[in-house]
C-alpha cells in the first residue's frame, strides 16, 4: 500500500497534541480530583465511626435540615418563576421583551454577595421595610425566610435559562395547532408543551437545587451564622472549620459533595436523554427508535 | 360554510402586511391563495383561522361576524406548513387530542372509532400507534389533516401543504387532497407560492402581491387572461419584450400587434416559451440562438433579439442547433401590458 503523504491538519501535530492532552489532565487532577480526593480522606481520617459521630451532632444535623427546608421552598418557587418566564418570552410578543431576558440573567453576573447585602438593605432594621416588618413581628433577615430569599435571587436564572433555547427552537406551532383543535391554556400547557420540556425542565430544576443547597456568599450575609439555628450547610462547614474541627469540616463537606455527585449522575443521565441539548421539535420528545418498532 | 373577507387589514410593527384585502368564498369551495413570499397570503390565513388579528375590515363566517372570535372557538381545521404534530404522542393520540379537549363529550369508544375512520380516510390504517418521528413526510401531512378534520371543522385551512414534500409525493398528495375535498364537500383555502399546486388542486385562484389581490379567477380564467405584468410572470415562464404602442399598436422591429386599451409610448410585450415558432425565413422579430438546454419532452432555446433582448422558447426535441443560427421569432397568443 502505497504511503500517503499529507500534510496534518492544524493543531493536529503529535507534539501539539500530547502536549494539550497532559496539561490539560495534570489541571484537572490538580483542580479538581485533588480537592475532592482530600475531602473524602479527611473526612474518613479517624475512623467511620468518628464520621458517624460528627454527622450525628446536632448542630451538623440541623445544617443539614436547613438546607434541605431552603431547597424544598427555593426550588419549587423558582422552577414555576422559570417555567412562567421562559413561556412569556418565547411564546408571547410584548415591550421589554428583550430587557427581561437580560434582567434575568443578572444574578448569573452578579456577586452573591452584592445580592446578600442588597436583601440586609432592604428588608434590615435600618433598610427599607425594616421597621415595617419589626413591628409586625416578621423576622426575614437572620431567619429561613432570608435564607430562602438570598437562595432564590441566586438561582433565579437557571430553570429559565434551560428552557428559554429549547422552547424558542419549537416555536409556537405546537401550541398553536393545540389552540386550534380547541384546547385550553392550561390543558395546551400540560399536554402539549410540558411534555416536549421535561428533559429540559428536570436538568434546570437539577442545576437550580444544587446550586441553592452549595450556596455560600449571599446567605452567609443574612443569615447572621447563628449555630444550630440560621445556619446551613455550607455556612456550618465553614465554622467548624474556624472552630479548628478539621474532620468535622471535612465531614460536613462530603455530605455536600455526595449531594453535588448524585447530582452530577442525575444531570449526566438527562443529558442523554436530550435534554439540556436543543433538538428540532419533530424529534424531540420521547418517541422511542424506529428500529423498536419496525418489524 | 360561506367566509367572506371584508377590507382587511393588517401591519407587524412598521411593515403593513395586508392592505385592505377583500374576499368571498362561497361554501365548499376549494380557493388557493397564492402568491411570491411577502404577500401576505399567509398573514390572511392565519387571519381566518384567529391566529391572528386584523388591524381592520372584519371576517364573516357565514353571517356570523368572527373577527373577534378566537381561533380557540372558531371552529377551523388548521393544517400547519410543517404539521406541527405532537411529537410525544402517536399518530392515533394526535387525530384523538381535538375530540379529548373538545367540549362536546366523546365516549373512549366513540372516539378511538372516529380515529379509524380518519386513519381510513387519509390512507394510514395501522399506522396509530407510531410516533410523528416514525413515519414520512407524506405521511404526517396526512396525519395533520386528519387532526383537523377530526374536530368537524367548518372550514379548512392549509399553510403550504405540500411545501416541505418531494416532488412526486406532492403531485400525489395534491390529487389525493382533491380527491377528499369533493368526498368532503368542506370549504377549504389553502396558502401556497408554487402556482402549479394552485392550478392543480383549486376551483378558484386568488393571486396576491404585496398584501393585494392581484387577480381572482378559476385557473382558467388567471392562465387565459392574466390582469397584469405580475400575474403573467407568476404564473408561470414569460418572455419579456420591450416595445413602442401608438394608436393601439405594439410594435417591435417590423412587426405590430394588437394593443388595445394601452396607452401610447413604451410597454412590455409577454408571451409564454410554448407560443413561439421559430423561422429560417420569412417574418417576424429578428434574433440569434445563443444556447440550447435540453429537457425530457423539448429544448428549451435561448436566443438574442436583434437589439439585445433575450428570448426563450421552446422546441422539439429534434430542433437542430447550431449557434449564431439567424433566424425569425413567430409569436402566438401576445399580450401587451404597460411598462
Amino acid at each position: 500500500m502505497a504511503k500517503t503523504r499529507r500534510p496534518p491538519r492544524i493543531g493536529d501535530a503529535p507534539v501539539f497534541r500530547n502536549t494539550m492532552i497532559a496539561v490539560v489532565l495534570a489541571l484537572v487532577a490538580l483542580i479538581i480530583i485533588a480537592p475532592l480526593a482530600v475531602i473524602g480522606y479527611e473526612a474518613f481520617s479517624k475512623g467511620i465511626a468518628y464520621f458517624g459521630k460528627t454527622i450525628a451532632n446536632s448542630d451538623t444535623r440541623h445544617a443539614i435540615l436547613m438546607t434541605a427546608m431552603t431547597a424544598l421552598i427555593a426550588v419549587p418557587i423558582n422552577t414555576a418563576f422559570g417555567v412562567a418566564a421562559a413561556w412569556a418570552i418565547t411564546k408571547f410578543d410584548f415591550p421589554g421583551r428583550r430587557l427581561l431576558l437580560i434582567v434575568i440573567e443578572i444574578p448569573f453576573s452578579v456577586s452573591p454577595i452584592v445580592a446578600g447585602v442588597a436583601y440586609l438593605f432592604v428588608y434590615g432594621l435600618q433598610g427599607l421595610f425594616g421597621e415595617a416588618l419589626q413591628s409586625a413581628d416578621v423576622k426575614i433577615l437572620f431567619a429561613l425566610p432570608g435564607i430562602v430569599l438570598a437562595s432564590m435571587f441566586v438561582t433565579a436564572p437557571f430553570v429559565a435559562r434551560e428552557l428559554i433555547p429549547l422552547m424558542q427552537a419549537q416555536g409556537r406551532d405546537l401550541e398553536e395547532a393545540a389552540t386550534s383543535l380547541g384546547a385550553s391554556g392550561w390543558r395546551t400547557f400540560f399536554f402539549v408543551t410540558l411534555p416536549n420540556i421535561k428533559w429540559a425542565l428536570l436538568y434546570g430544576v437539577i442545576l437550580c437545587n444544587s446550586r441553592v443547597m452549595g450556596e455560600f456568599g449571599a446567605v452567609s450575609v443574612v443569615s447572621g451564622n447563628i449555630r444550630g439555628q440560621t445556619n446551613t450547610l455550607p455556612l456550618h462547614i465553614e465554622l467548624l472549620y474556624h472552630d479548628y474541627n478539621a474532620v468535622g469540616a471535612f465531614a460536613a463537606a462530603s455530605i455536600l459533595a455526595a449531594l453535588a455527585v448524585v447530582t452530577l449522575i442525575a444531570k449526566v443521565a438527562l443529558e442523554r436523554r436530550g435534554a439540556g441539548r436543543v433538538r428540532r421539535p419533530s424529534l424531540a420528545g420521547t418517541a422511542p427508535d424506529i428500529s423498536e418498532t419496525t418489524p | 360554510m360561506k367566509i367572506r373577507l371584508d377590507t382587511v387589514v393588517k401591519t407587524f410593527d412598521t411593515f403593513r402586511a395586508v392592505h385592505g384585502v377583500s374576499l368571498d368564498i362561497e361554501s365548499g369551495e376549494l380557493v388557493a391563495l397564492l402568491g411570491p413570499s411577502g404577500s401576505g397570503k399567509t398573514t390572511i390565513l392565519r387571519m381566518v383561522a384567529g391566529l391572528e388579528f386584523p388591524d381592520g375590515g372584519a371576517i364573516y363566517f357565514g353571517d356570523e361576524n368572527a373577527t373577534d372570535i378566537e381561533v380557540r372557538h372558531r371552529g377551523v381545521g388548521f393544517v400547519f406548513q410543517h404539521y406541527a404534530l405532537f411529537p410525544h404522542m402517536t399518530v392515533g393520540e394526535n387525530i384523538a387530542f381535538g375530540m379529548k379537549v373538545s367540549k362536546t363529550r366523546r365516549s373512549a369508544a366513540e372516539i378511538s372509532s372516529r380515529v379509524e375512520h380518519l386513519l381510513r380516510l387519509v390512507q394510514l390504517e395501522g399506522l396509530q400507534d407510531r410516533f410523528p418521528a416514525q413515519i414520512s413526510g407524506g405521511q404526517r401531512q396526512r396525519v395533520a389533516l386528519a387532526r383537523a378534520l377530526a374536530v368537524d371543522p367548518k372550514v379548512l385551512l392549509l399553510d403550504e401543504p405540500f411545501g416541505a414534500l418531494d416532488a412526486n409525493v406532492r403531485r400525489d398528495l395534491r390529487r389525493w387532497l382533491r380527491k377528499i375535498h369533493d368526498e368532503l364537500g368542506i370549504t377549504t383555502l389553502f396558502v401556497t407560492h408554487d402556482q402549479a399546486e394552485a392550478l392543480d388542486l383549486a376551483d378558484r385562484v386568488v393571486i396576491l402581491d404585496k398584501g393585494k389581490i392581484v387577480q381572482t379567477g378559476t385557473p382558467e380564467e388567471v392562465c387565459r387572461a392574466p390582469a397584469s405584468a405580475f400575474v403573467m410572470n407568476f404564473l408561470g415562464d414569460a418572455n419579456r419584450l420591450k416595445v413602442t404602442v401608438s394608436g393601439e399598436k405594439a410594435q417591435i422591429q417590423n412587426v405590430t400587434f394588437d394593443a388595445p386599451d394601452i396607452a401610447d409610448g413604451p410597454a412590455e410585450l409577454f408571451f409564454r416559451p410554448a407560443d413561439v415558432t421559430w423561422r429560417e425565413d420569412g417574418h417576424g422579430i429578428q434574433a440569434t440562438i445563443a444556447r440550447v438546454i435540453d429537457r425530457p419532452d423539448s429544448r428549451r432555446v435561448l436566443a438574442l433579439t436583434v437589439d439585445g433582448q433575450p428570448i426563450e422558447f421552446d422546441a422539439a426535441p429534434e430542433f437542430p442547433f447550431r449557434a449564431d443560427a439567424h433566424g425569425f421569432v413567430e409569436i402566438r397568443r401576445p399580450r401587451v401590458y404597460p411598462a
